[in-house]
């Protein structure tokens, strides 16, 4: 089955505010959005499991018309503390890249 | 077709920010279309805290002044009015006085008289606790409920306004308003509800063009126009050689927003989950079925200030020995220079932070690198030291050097010397700057919040007088 990476023309994360990071996923047909867009690879559950945060704040919006999922967690840490590795959480995204759909 | 029916509330908005570079045969094209104002915000908390901490623009005087004058001699030519939203990137006290500075100087420059409108978000942090002491402060998630600590964290609170203080302040005969912090569609918003067009459709117009060219094919080509009617939208780029399409347009609600159907703002929900976006021509988009749904009047307060101070070095390794294992290389590292502090600082070592992050291996994300990664052909390795003083952090940036620079591939090798690119080895990089407030504040009124101040610019240069 596909990863993540092979089913998506476009995947990117960015800053939504200083106190989330959101995840737009492009899947590259209206096929393989029809056939992934609600996989258990991608599920609240999981996405808090990578990013260390509760999966009931995770929100996820399948938006049809664009083939897209976004999918929004609160940032371990407000942007631009201490330990900020990421500041505009541009690169945040890639750990989603080598998921494994079912 | 009645009157009402062929009302069209048309803004020019010339770039996503001022400062970021209008392009002039833009405005000029824009202003064929005759818009009704011209509109650009200038604000973000999109580059972090420490704009809004310390109050200074991100973008360059330079930049600011440049944009600033094509688009007052725009607003001169076209007899329009010109509204700045969130001026100098915080939008705080100072930063739309700074602004202000630079506008007074354009006009003695161009010789043109005119009414400025200044308004004012700044908070004080005593206010905002009897605010919050009577319940009128709320928290977003994933945040609590707010603490007086948090105020005063905060070297600089605002609120973000809401388009009615500008709508006031053009009535009351502004040419040109300059804004504290507000919302980035609550500026482009205030023309288009001011004139009577669709609630709804003046927000979800002024959500597609607050970045001004990302919602078109050509992201760079900066400036778009607005057309805002009785029951929906168009949009346009400004240059003829952009496009807008459906795709990119929709696709616009996505960006930098958690939700990319709800978006709040002050005395409302914008609601696009049945809108319906179409292509007029090849190069406009028309929307329609956006809804507005009234909500008790909440503005959003953003604070900010200073934390801790960091000292930082960095060495370029290319040692293959060290890049064989680097993970191993790092922690005994981690682990030597954590001791050498506490060696030589005592007591005061315990105050102090140290992050290793090898660029080039997995610094970016400090997530473990995976088995079977093959190892880096170099790495930038870069030490951060945070503490309570720049002082305590430059002293153990310096204590940690020779270990830094030094540190055997192996117990007891031989010392290899590591590629400094400086000297001196460390770089002091100021104080961190923290975001401590995710809250709401409900008001009775949307100016309950605002300050307002009239400053006149006369014909002749040099004079400006302030009320």
């Amino acid at each position: 089955m596909p990863k993540l990476k092979d089913v998506c023309r476009y995947v990117r994360s960015k800053n939504a505010g200083p106190f989330w990071v959101t995840v737009d996923l492009f899947f590259d047909s209206a096929e393989t959005y029809a056939k992934y867009h609600d996989d258990p690879a991608i599920s609240s559950e999981v996405i808090a499991a990578i990013y260390g945060v509760e999966a009931a704040l995770v929100k996820r919006f399948p938006v049809k018309s664009l083939n897209m999922v976004k999918i929004s967690y609160p940032r371990a840490t407000p942007q631009g503390g201490v330990h900020e590795r990421d500041m505009h959480s541009g690169q945040q995204f890639v750990p989603l890249l080598e998921l494994q759909f079912r | 077709m009645t009157a009402a029916d062929e009302l069209s509330v048309r803004v020019l908005v010339p770039a996503g920010v001022l400062g970021w570079g209008v392009r002039a045969d833009e405005i000029a094209a824009g202003l064929d279309l005759k818009p009704h104002a011209i509109a650009v915000d200038a604000g973000s908390t999109d580059s972090g805290p420490a704009y809004l901490a310390t109050g200074r623009s991100k973008y360059g005087r330079q930049s600011v002044k440049r944009d600033l004058s094509i688009l007052m001699d725009a607003r001169r030519r076209a007899g329009i009015p010109l509204l700045i939203g969130s001026c100098g990137t915080s939008g705080c006290d100072m930063a739309v006085d700074d602004t202000l500075e630079i506008a007074k100087e354009v006009a003695c420059e161009q010789g043109s008289a005119l009414r400025i409108a200044v308004l004012y978000s700044e908070q004080s942090p005593k206010d905002l606790k009897v605010r919050n002491a009577n319940g009128k402060v709320k928290p977003l998630a994933p945040s609590a409920a707010l603490r007086d600590d948090s105020l005063e964290a905060c070297s600089h609170i605002v609120a973000l306004m809401g388009p009615e203080p500008y709508i006031a302040a053009i009535d009351a005969g502004a040419d040109i308003v300059l804004g504290g912090r507000t919302t980035d569609t609550a500026v482009l918003a205030a023309i288009p509800l001011m004139r009577g067009a669709n609630v709804a459709a003046a927000w979800h117009a002024a959500k597609i063009a607050e970045c001004g060219g990302l919602c078109t094919i050509h992201p760079t080509s900066p400036g778009v126009m607005m057309s805002v009617d009785r029951h929906g939208f168009t949009m346009e780029p400004l240059s003829p050689q952009n496009r807008c399409t459906p795709e990119t347009v929709s696709a616009h609600m996505l960006y930098e927003n958690s939700d990319p159907f709800r978006l709040a703002e002050p005395g409302g929900v914008l609601d696009v989950t049945d809108s319906h976006y179409v292509a007029i021509d090849d190069r406009r988009v028309r929307v329609t079925g956006s809804r507005w749904e009234t909500k008790p009047y909440t503005m959003k307060l953003e604070g900010a200030g200073g934390g801790p101070f960091q000292t930082m070095m960095l060495v370029g390794i290319e040692d293959p020995a060290v890049l064989a294992d680097v993970d191993s290389f790092v922690a005994r590292m981690e682990r030597g220079l954590r001791q050498r502090l506490v060696r030589t600082l005592g007591n005061e070592a315990g105050k102090i932070d140290l992050s290793l992050r090898p660029y080039g291996w997995n610094a970016v994300s400090g997530r473990a690198a995976g088995a079977g990664a093959p190892p880096p052909r170099e790495i930038g390795l870069m030490l951060v030291v945070t503490a309570p003083s720049q002082e305590l952090a430059t002293e153990a940036a310096r204590v940690s050097n020779p270990l830094f620079f030094h540190f055997p591939v192996r117990e007891g090798s031989e010392l290899p010397s590591y590629a400094f690119p400086f000297s001196p080895a460390e770089i002091e990089r100021g104080q961190v700057f923290e975001f401590h407030l995710n809250h709401v504040v409900h008001t009775a009124s949307p100016f309950e919040l605002v300050r307002t101040r009239w400053v006149d610019v006369s014909a002749t240069p040099g004079k400006a007088a302030s009320a």
